[in-house]
């Protein structure tokens, strides 16, 4: 693979599937266990493969960015990570758990609902729609898990929830219904609710592609806050400029598999494989002609 | 229409002519004849007693009836949409089972006439004198007889409501299916359980959605409840037929009850046209976006 540019973390991933696993932990010791460790993860809608065998790891306070064509895997892949997919081959660990399944007796065991749903109130979603309830004010969505999912008071809840929005700058919206607030604060109130719940992992989905472009920076803002913070996060995105200045990793999918992997500025300045290139221009092209700043 | 004149090229104002629609004027005043005419046989027909109609509008036994009628629709209503949601989650479940019954109590309300279903439970005492409910292999419990709880009001309300619920439970899983998935995924992707997604985020806005079309529920509720006459459910029509049973005056006394009905539903409508002011243009936010789902809420409203 991309042999020098990291080898230090990746060594060993294309190594056997179980091997690959056991050098990748062994590769980081003395650090913090990786958060996600993906060896040869493959999934189908219905007989139609998406993700033909993706290797991916992320390093606990790591801004893990993704990009690639559409239609190449990444949504489905990061819909596998909090197991909102349903991972059909391969290995994949998130926060130290087999998704999907826990071993017991020398078998794995499928979880049942109540398990998935314990696993991912430890993970943030971000959606490219926001997703936002429409039937409550920000503030309601933003204590909405505290309340529901880990019983906080509702009095405690709101006061959190406030805090979260003043956090992403919406303190003053917070009685607003998702209608009554711009896409830009729309996806703030977004981030704002996946934090509440303290996740130790938080997932983007093109989280600025539905916005206007005047709004898509106060959103990248609020990313870049999350990642000086050291939030351990995985960025499908197609911002390359926020994957250069924010992602410790850059990750190149097409056709459901890793193609290439590195440090954002080694891999955006010389890929090693032709379909980056031709992606990159091709992306980079049309960014640098709308966003000539 | 214009009546502004148009000016022409130099400015001078040209008068736009008056269009005659003479088809639209001669079918008004067909209709209106037609109607006027059937109305006067009906007002001046000398075997009409108005005097008699007056007299029976507030009697006793009619406005007991106006009661129970309403008493009836409330309950029964309330009944049928309570079960009603009930039904239409069982229906969506992934437990075959259950979603199978759901199906089956649907089909088998959908598809036998109301007036049978009401008969049925009037005459439960047939099939079971008495009523029993207890814990299994103990003496705990309570017992009744069949014919003293089956009285004409609770047959009817049962049947009715029971109806309805068959009903508003294709309602009510039209709105779920209505509700945009990426809610659904929003919720799990906070940890929520999927009947806590139901509960909370799912049902809330899929009910928004369907009230509306609620209030024609209650409004149709309204007049099914004349049926109740045939077990002597103390409604308004079995008041009302009673009286006419005893003094043949039959044409005043089911003028009295239309009366009646027309000012119910009349009171119904107004309060509909305010839960649709006050619901309606959520509903139509909570599905934008929606895709397929979008085209069915018409359906579902209309
Ligand atoms: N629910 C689904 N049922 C069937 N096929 C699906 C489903 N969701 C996605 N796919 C297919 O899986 C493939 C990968 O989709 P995915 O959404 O993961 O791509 P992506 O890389 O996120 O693309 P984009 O940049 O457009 O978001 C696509 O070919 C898509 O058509
Ligand atoms: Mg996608």
């Amino acid at each position: 693979m991309n042999a020098g540019v990291n080898a230090g973390v990746n060594a060993g991933v294309n190594a056997g599937v179980n091997a690959g696993v056991n050098a990748e932990v062994g590769a980081v010791d003395g650090g913090p266990a990786p958060v996600v460790v993906a060896s040869g993860v493959r999934m189908g809608y219905g007989g139609v493969q998406v993700l033909n065998g993706v290797d991916f790891t992320v390093a606990s306070g790591e801004v893990s960015c993704v990009i690639g064509p559409s239609g190449s895997g990444k949504s489905t892949f990061l819909r596998c990570l909090n197991g909102l997919e349903p991972v059909l081959g391969g290995s994949l660990r998130v926060l130290g758990e087999e998704v999907g399944h826990t071993l017991r007796d020398g078998r794995y065991h499928p979880w049942t609902p109540k398990e998935f749903a314990a696993f991912r109130r430890n993970i943030g979603m971000v959606f490219q729609r926001f997703n936002l309830f429409a039937h409550q004010s920000a503030l309601e969505n933003v204590a909405c898990g505290p309340v529901h999912v880990l019983g906080t008071p509702q009095d405690r809840a709101r006061t959190l929830a406030m805090e979260h929005l003043d956090r992403v700058g919406l303190a003053d919206h917070a009685h607003k219904r998702p209608h009554q607030l711009s896409g830009g604060q729309q996806q703030r109130v977004a981030i704002a609710r996946a934090l509440a719940m303290n996740p130790a992992l938080m997932l983007f989905d093109e989280p600025t592609s539905a916005l206007d472009p005047e709004l898509v920076d106060e959103v990248l803002e609020v990313m870049k806050g999350l990642a000086a913070e050291g939030m351990t996060m995985v960025v499908v995105t197609h911002e390359i400029a926020f994957a250069r200045e924010v992602g410790d990793r850059l990750t190149f999918f097409a056709d459901g598999v890793v193609v290439e992997r590195g440090r954002p500025r080694e891999l955006l300045t010389a890929p090693e494989h032709e379909r980056t290139r031709a992606f990159l221009s091709s992306v980079l092209g049309s960014q640098e002609g709308s966003s000539t700043k | 229409m214009r009546t502004e004149p148009i000016a022409d090229g130099s400015g001078t104002p040209i008068p736009v002519a008056r269009t005659w629609h003479w088809g639209r004027w001669l079918a008004a005043a067909v209709a209106l004849a037609v109607a006027g005419w059937l109305a006067y046989l009906v007002v001046v027909n000398p075997r009409l007693d108005w005097g008699k109609v007056a007299e029976y509008l507030f009697n006793e036994r009619i406005l007991s009836g106006v009661w129970v009628t309403i008493e009836i629709s409330v309950l029964a209503t309330a009944l049928g949409l309570v079960l009603g949601v009930l039904v239409a989650v069982m229906r969506l479940a992934h437990n075959p089972v259950l979603s199978g019954l759901a199906s089956f109590y649907i089909w088998f309300f959908r598809g036998t006439p109301v007036l049978v279903q009401l008969i049925f439970w009037y005459n439960l005492a047939f099939l079971f004198p008495e009523l029993v409910l207890k814990i299994p292999f103990t003496m705990i419990g309570l017992k009744w007889d069949t014919n003293q709880v089956m009285t004409g009001f609770t047959s009817a309300m049962l049947g009715l409501g029971l109806n309805l619920a068959a009903y508003f439970a294709e309602t009510v899983r039209a709105g779920i299916q209505a509700v945009d998935r990426g809610q659904t995924e929003a919720a799990y992707a906070l940890g929520m359980t999927p009947a806590k997604r139901m509960r909370v985020i799912v049902l809330p806005q899929a009910l928004r959605i369907i009230i509306p079309p609620t209030g024609n529920e209650f409004i149709s509720m309204l007049k099914t409840t004349s049926l109740v006459y045939v077990v002597a459910g103390h409604d308004l029509m079995t008041n009302a037929s009673q009286i006419y049973k005893a003094n043949n005056r039959i044409m005043e006394l089911l003028i009295v009850a239309s009366v009646w009905y027309m000012l119910m539903t009349a009171v119904a409508t107004f309060l509909q046209g305010r839960l649709e002011r006050r619901f309606g243009s959520d509903a139509v936010r909570l599905v934008r976006g929606g895709g397929a789902a979008a085209r069915i809420l018409p359906k579902v409203a209309g």
